[in-house]
């Protein structure tokens, strides 16, 4: 039989087992495969298009509101631009939120869900180090989140063009902004996943959410009444999770160039408070990855499987 | 040559638990080696740190003379796990397929079917995991653990999900990796299997090695039994070789004798006797005893160590 010159014959593979990237690459490859064949793209894709068609319903009918609407013209302040700005804003936030949930539900379970249930261990005993199966699971759960909220706000923008005519100041640095921020709830996740149940990891992680979420109102609320403690307050809290100070930053260059009674009229919408925080925020947020990776990976290493 | 699987003074504690205290075996180049004890005896845990799963208090283990967790370590090492679970949504060609890749096996799809073929699962590669019945998954981790062609193998109850003719596969598939100079370390509360295939075995229990050696040594003479017209005396001293002198002494001494047996222990005794439950008098099978026999105390005795623990 040929088995006898595969098996046992005490020569262990053949080729070199892949480094680190390669090996990473492989994880991540598999991960998305997991995706495809669980119909994860086809779930997320039905709803997205569900989204996408409520928001243009939602912009058409906002768009031929204010085109009846006199009084804002008369004020110096451009109704299309205060309307395609505020819905694009919300749509950034939505957005942020689907983005979340998919990289949430891609990396709950990545560590100790998937070593409870028996799947990591056989992976880990191959010539792979545990820090290029984080580094390839967070690949892989970013590969999906990142190009998503990329691509649906793309298409929200582009709906609001078509029914309104509005586009954002700035497109590149809104789109970037997403996908980093989702890139960073992915490695959160990831990291929660190696000490947290699966459960207890998701709820934390959409605390998190939820506390950036609140830190952003806080900034509407400091702009609102013109409050420096709780603007410096609502500005730590957002750096401290950056994924609502790039959200806010995204919002920010939606409109940029708009400026006055229009800006004041945006301001009092979504993007009171929305600052863009410039190179620093984005040198900060890679920063931020790179520390949640390295005390996930220190994290990983000393764990019992 | 190193060996396969050297263990030194290892030690592992879990908070106040100790779950290893001081560990020494050493499993050769191309030896079957299997793993006894009761349930929380550490066997699992001793398996996990040579995989580089968990991570010892003290002491050291060798994999084919490298660090356990080490690159190359894992290099060397094929693993099936107690309690595993694959992909359900993968095939299990693609599952062959991944594990290929990461331990850098350039085997490509020959070397996948022919697994898959000594694992009886040829006919199946496109199924996928999650269609596939619990004994057809164990078998699909016994192939994925062969992957590459490790040198040294790790089994924890590699059987447990198999039934008679699975278990007999399993068990030839293990001795022909032994003509092949793999080294096997074998987990099994199945005794009968353990003594069926194993050349050495270790019995562990409250985190120490409490006996090891082969089958045959820990299955030491268990006495003489004679039948006479007085009723069964048993020589609980002698071997079989003392057979014809005590027949001869009892006859000159004028006694009838009407049946003579050579008794020996087996495994399970030897495990009980171990683990500190020793077999409850006149359990003792005697040498001639059927195989299918031996199976079944064999099972017992893995039911009451479960109980037990």
């Amino acid at each position: 039989m040929t088995a006898a010159r595969l098996i046992g014959d005490g020569r262990a593979g053949g080729a070199a087992p892949p480094g680190g990237v390669r090996g990473a690459l492989i994880v991540a490859r598999f991960s998305l495969r997991e995706s495809l064949r669980r119909r994860v793209f086809v779930v997320v894709g039905l709803l997205t298009f569900v989204f996408l068609a409520l928001y243009g319903l939602a912009t058409w009918q906002a768009f031929k509101a204010a085109d009846d609407f006199t009084g804002a013209t008369e004020a110096g302040v451009e109704a299309d631009v205060v309307v395609g700005a505020t819905l694009a804003g919300l749509a950034m936030f939505a957005i942020l939120f689907l983005g979340t949930i998919l990289a949430v539900f891609l990396t709950l379970g990545a560590v100790r869900g998937d070593a409870e249930r028996g799947l990591l261990q056989p992976l880990l005993v191959r010539p792979l180090p545990r820090r290029t199966l984080l580094l390839g699971r967070w690949l892989g759960a970013t590969a999906v989140c990142a190009p998503y909220v990329v691509v649906v706000a793309l298409g929200a923008f582009l709906i609001t063009d078509a029914l309104g005519g509005w586009w954002p100041d700035r497109l590149v640095g809104p789109l970037l902004a997403l996908a980093l921020g989702v890139a960073i709830i992915a490695a959160l996740s990831l990291a929660g996943s190696i000490a947290l149940a699966s459960t207890a990891n998701g709820i934390a992680v959409f605390m998190l959410f939820g506390a950036g979420l609140t830190a952003g109102l806080l900034g509407q609320i400091a702009e609102a009444i013109g409050s420096d403690s709780l603007d410096d307050i609502a500005r730590v809290a957002t750096w401290a999770l950056p994924f609502e100070a790039l959200y806010q930053a995204g919002l920010a260059e939606l409109t940029v160039d708009t400026v006055g009674f229009t800006r004041l009229a945006i301001d009092l919408g979504p993007f009171g408070g929305a600052e863009s925080g410039g190179a620093g925020l984005w040198l900060w947020s890679l920063a931020y990855l790179a520390a949640v990776g390295a005390v996930a990976v220190a994290a990983f290493a000393r764990r019992d499987l | 040559m190193p060996a396969a699987l050297s263990v030194m003074g290892l030690r592992k504690a879990y908070g106040s638990v100790q779950a290893l205290r001081g560990i020494d075996l050493e499993v050769a180049a191309g030896e079957l080696f299997g793993l006894l004890g009761p349930n929380g005896a550490g066997k699992s845990t001793l398996v996990k740190i040579a995989c580089g799963l968990v991570r010892p208090s003290a002491g050291a283990v060798d994999v084919c003379g490298s660090p356990a967790g080490s690159a190359a370590a894992h290099a060397q090492l094929g693993y099936l796990a107690e309690l595993f679970r694959f992909p359900d949504w993968c095939t299990a060609d693609e599952l062959l397929g991944l594990h290929q890749e990461l331990i850098g096996s350039a085997g490509g799809v020959a070397e996948r079917r022919e697994l898959l073929a000594l694992v009886e699962l040829g006919d199946v590669p496109g199924r996928r995991v999650g269609a596939m019945s619990k004994g057809m998954q164990q078998r699909l981790g016994l192939a994925q653990a062969l992957v590459g062609a490790p040198r040294l193998l790790l089994l924890d109850e590699p059987t447990s999900a198999l039934d008679p003719a699975g278990r007999r596969t399993v068990r030839q598939l293990l001795e022909r990796l032994r003509e092949r100079g793999v080294s096997v370390l074998f987990n099994s509360h199945l005794l009968s299997e353990v003594e069926l295939v194993c050349d050495r075995v270790a019995i562990i229990d409250g985190g120490e090695v409490v006996a090891a050696g082969t089958p045959a040594e820990l299955s030491r003479a268990g006495g003489v039994e004679v039948e006479t017209a007085a009723g069964v005396r048993t020589f609980r001293d002698a071997t079989r070789d003392d057979a014809p002198r005590i027949v001869r002494e009892l006859v000159a001494a004028g006694e009838d004798v009407y049946g003579v047996r050579a008794l020996s222990s087996n495994l399970e005794d030897a495990y009980l006797e171990a683990v500190g439950r020793a077999p409850a008098a006149g359990a003792e099978d005697a040498s001639e005893a059927p195989a299918d026999a031996a199976d079944g105390a064999a099972g017992r005795g893995a039911d009451e160590a479960d109980e037990a623990a």
